[in-house]
């Protein structure tokens, strides 16, 4: 059974059809790229998968771990292991970025019914965390993104992931803003949180964050369909033809 | 949603029924305000003549006064004749145990954290008297006497330390200052007397003691703390849990006096009756809190206001010495019909006073908030310094905030500072938490409570938590 099944989905963002029929399969250990130009369905693909109520499915199902995945609320999505790394994480003044992520583990614990984790044994599991995920000690104990920069604040996004260890991981446009520091940084935790029971969509205009993390198969979305799909070298040839030649 | 959370949720915002049954046997006076009422009040309290004499001269005064509507908060209007101006309660226990106190009541003060013991005296459960006579309160007593310190009720204070009372009462809101503190001091019942001789730091948070003896107190309720030279106290007031009141009006005034180098930490948490989802039967509170610094003082007020129908109060700070420190705290919090016009004034005479405000309103449902506040800067407070940070929030689209910043600079040294933001719970950010698994309801609360930060760390710890669970509380039901 595949961890991600998407059938014919549609999708509209009040009253505009974005989503015209997606296909698509995801298998336990597989990097999927979603690419595609700048308003092709890429970012609602991710949206809906997360459960953003802006977006109304309004054809197709998501089956996801044989469940009905478009019935589920967006935090037992989480539950469940669906993480999205944001295009823009947004800013929540004075909660600690700590004391935020105890709280998400710990939800995702109780719903698996394991036991909550106390502050010691977290503050054990973010340092082993900061291992893989390069980042600042100081950006944890400040609050939730607030005046991180673009670069800090998607590094955060990777490390949350980490800690939270998700089955399906979805990046939206996360290397856009990067420096080719922070990019590397990026691109090198997901490959270390990569797994054989896990997997990853990973949603991206360019090319280049493909160079760091090896998709399995890229596809490329249009105007709500995806209008193509094949293994890694499908990307260089969206580098070198851009994206003209497959309308 | 769990059937935890329905019931809760049902509690919370639906009514405080159990706030409001009240089967005490009373002494009372009849219903109305005259002459006669205050010297029958005077009397039944044994009080010295120079006090019946005093509360008689405020009700002369009160009555040549109109109360005052410029407040952004509407009412029906108030028929003083109505209202019973003295009733003493004798407090019977209404249950044996805890096991015959309505379990969703229980649940609530669990969620809030109120230790056994005072769950009982707030429930109206029999206390034992073994652990009345080792209570907390009279281990504290003794000990707090030890360094000279007088704590007890007004009227006991009236009684046996009457020098202090004549010098002190009045002394910073005057009888005449408002309608409502004429009315007070006409008619006051009873409340809390502090005294911290010279040099001594009062060793402990004036709280559990005065929490347990909560229950009891008035309508118009009487404060005054007096912190002598080099003194340090802080007091806790108030309760987290919703309190039983079957009086509408509430008139109090607090006194504070920070003689020479002393320090007052006042802390608040108001959680009175809000009224139902209409605003219908809540609790209309009109409270004078004033303090005065002499030199070197510092007066720090802090305070969570999340009940009443109607909250009109401004704790306020005279710098009158110099180098002296005026500070203030506040979370307003208003729900389905509640009004808030809260704020403060600092009044900067001495020189290099300084004083901070950071006032935080969080309005839902179809309530009103309003911050309203005064600087006053006197020509002779050469180099005071002021800094207000005013922040309003928003959930939903059917309530208001409002603030009302009012300068009065008559020294060209004053440095006066004003910040203010107005902000709503953005959808992206309940997204953003819920798709980290926390449920919409978590997510409002964990952004409520960050915004609140500032505040609640000023506040002594333990009560800092019971103040977040409280806003969480209170918030409930408010969105989605």
């Amino acid at each position: 059974m595949s961890l991600l099944e998407i059938r014919n989905l549609h999708a509209t963002v009040e009253g505009k059809e974005i989503l015209k029929g997606i296909n698509l399969t995801v298998n336990e250990g597989e990097i999927h790229a979603i690419m595609g130009p700048n308003g092709s369905g890429k970012s609602t693909l991710a949206n809906v998968l997360a459960g953003r109520d802006l977006y109304q499915v309004t054809e197709g199902e998501v089956i996801y771990k044989g469940k009905n995945l478009l019935e589920m609320s967006p935090e037992e999505r989480a539950r469940e292991g669906i993480f999205l790394a944001f295009q823009y994480p947004v800013e929540i003044p004075g909660v600690s970025n700590m004391y935020f992520l105890k709280t998400a583990l710990n939800e995702k614990r109780k719903h698996h019914g394991l036991p909550e984790l106390d502050a010691a044994d977290f503050l054990k599991l973010v340092r082993d965390k900061m291992k893989i995920v390069d980042i600042d000690q100081n950006l944890l104990n400040r609050p939730v993104n607030e005046g991180f920069s673009g670069g800090e604040k998607k590094r955060n996004e990777i490390f949350q992931m980490a800690v939270l260890e998700p089955t399906l991981a979805i990046l939206d446009e996360t290397d856009s803003g990067l420096d080719i520091d922070a990019l590397k940084a990026v691109a090198e935790g997901v490959n270390r949180l990569r797994r054989d029971d896990n997997a990853f969509i990973v949603v991206t205009h360019y090319q280049r964050l493909l160079n760091y993390i090896v998709p399995d198969y890229v596809h490329v979305l249009y105007k709500g369909q995806i209008v193509k799909s094949d293994g890694r070298e499908l990307a260089f040839e969206l580098e070198e033809k851009g994206y003209d030649w497959l309308k | 949603m769990s059937d935890e959370k329905k019931q809760l949720e049902e509690l919370t915002s639906q009514e405080y029924k159990y706030g409001f049954v009240t089967d005490i046997e009373a002494d009372e006076l009849p219903l109305g305000l005259n002459e006669d009422i205050i010297r029958a009040i005077s009397r039944k309290k044994n009080e010295p003549e120079f006090l019946t004499e005093w509360r008689l001269k405020a009700y002369r005064h009160w009555l040549k006064m109109e109360e005052p509507h410029w407040a952004k908060v509407k009412y029906p209007p108030i028929d003083y004749q109505a209202i019973r101006y003295y009733s003493a309660p004798k407090n019977q226990p209404k249950y044996n145990s805890l096991d015959e106190v309505d379990p969703k009541l229980l649940e609530t003060y669990e969620k809030l954290g109120i230790p056994l013991e005072e769950q009982k005296v707030l429930a109206g459960v029999a206390v034992d008297a073994v652990f009345d006579s080792v209570s907390v309160a009279t281990t504290f007593k003794e000990k707090l006497s030890e360094l000279g310190i007088i704590f007890c009720s007004m009227s006991e204070a009236i009684r046996e330390h009457p020098d202090l009372v004549r010098k002190y009462l009045g002394s910073v809101v005057p009888p005449t200052d408002n309608f409502f503190a004429a009315l007070n001091s006409a008619v006051f019942s009873d409340g809390s007397f502090v005294y911290i001789p010279k040099g001594v730091r009062c060793p402990m948070e004036l709280s559990t003691y005065f929490r347990i003896n909560a229950a009891q107190t008035g309508q118009f309720e009487r404060t005054l703390i007096v912190a002598d030279e080099g003194a340090y106290v802080s007091y806790l007031e108030g309760c987290t849990a919703p309190m039983r009141d079957e009086n509408q009006l509430h008139a109090a005034v607090v006194e504070l006096v920070a003689l020479k180098d002393a320090e007052i930490k006042y802390s608040t948490v108001q959680n009175w009756y809000p009224g139902d989802e209409e605003g219908r039967g809540g609790i209309y509170n009109f409270v004078t809190k004033r303090g005065i610094c002499y030199d070197n003082a510092k007066i720090s007020w802090t305070q969570v206001e999340t009940g009443s129908a109607i909250t009109w109060k401004y704790p306020s700070v005279i710098l009158k010495g110099d180098n002296s420190i005026g500070e203030f705290y506040s979370v307003a919090l208003t729900n389905n019909r509640q009004q808030a016009d809260t704020g403060t004034k600092m009044i900067h005479l001495g020189k290099n006073t300084r004083s901070t405000i950071v006032s935080k309103g969080i309005s839902a449902g179809k309530s009103d908030n309003s911050y309203r506040g005064l600087v006053k800067v006197g020509k002779n407070a050469t180099n005071a310094r002021n800094y207000s940070q005013c922040d309003s929030l928003l959930i939903g689209d059917k309530c208001g905030a409002h603030t009302f910043p009012y300068i009065d600079v008559q020294n060209t040294t004053a440095q006066v500072e004003h910040e203010a933001t107005t902000s709503k719970i953005g959808e992206d950010q309940i997204f953003y938490l819920n798709q980290r698994g926390i449920s919409t309801e978590d997510a409002v609360s964990m952004i409520v409570n960050g915004y609140c930060r500032e505040v609640f760390r000023e506040l002594p710890m333990e009560f800092a938590v019971e103040a977040q669970n409280l806003l969480s509380l209170s918030l409930e039901g408010s969105v989605g």
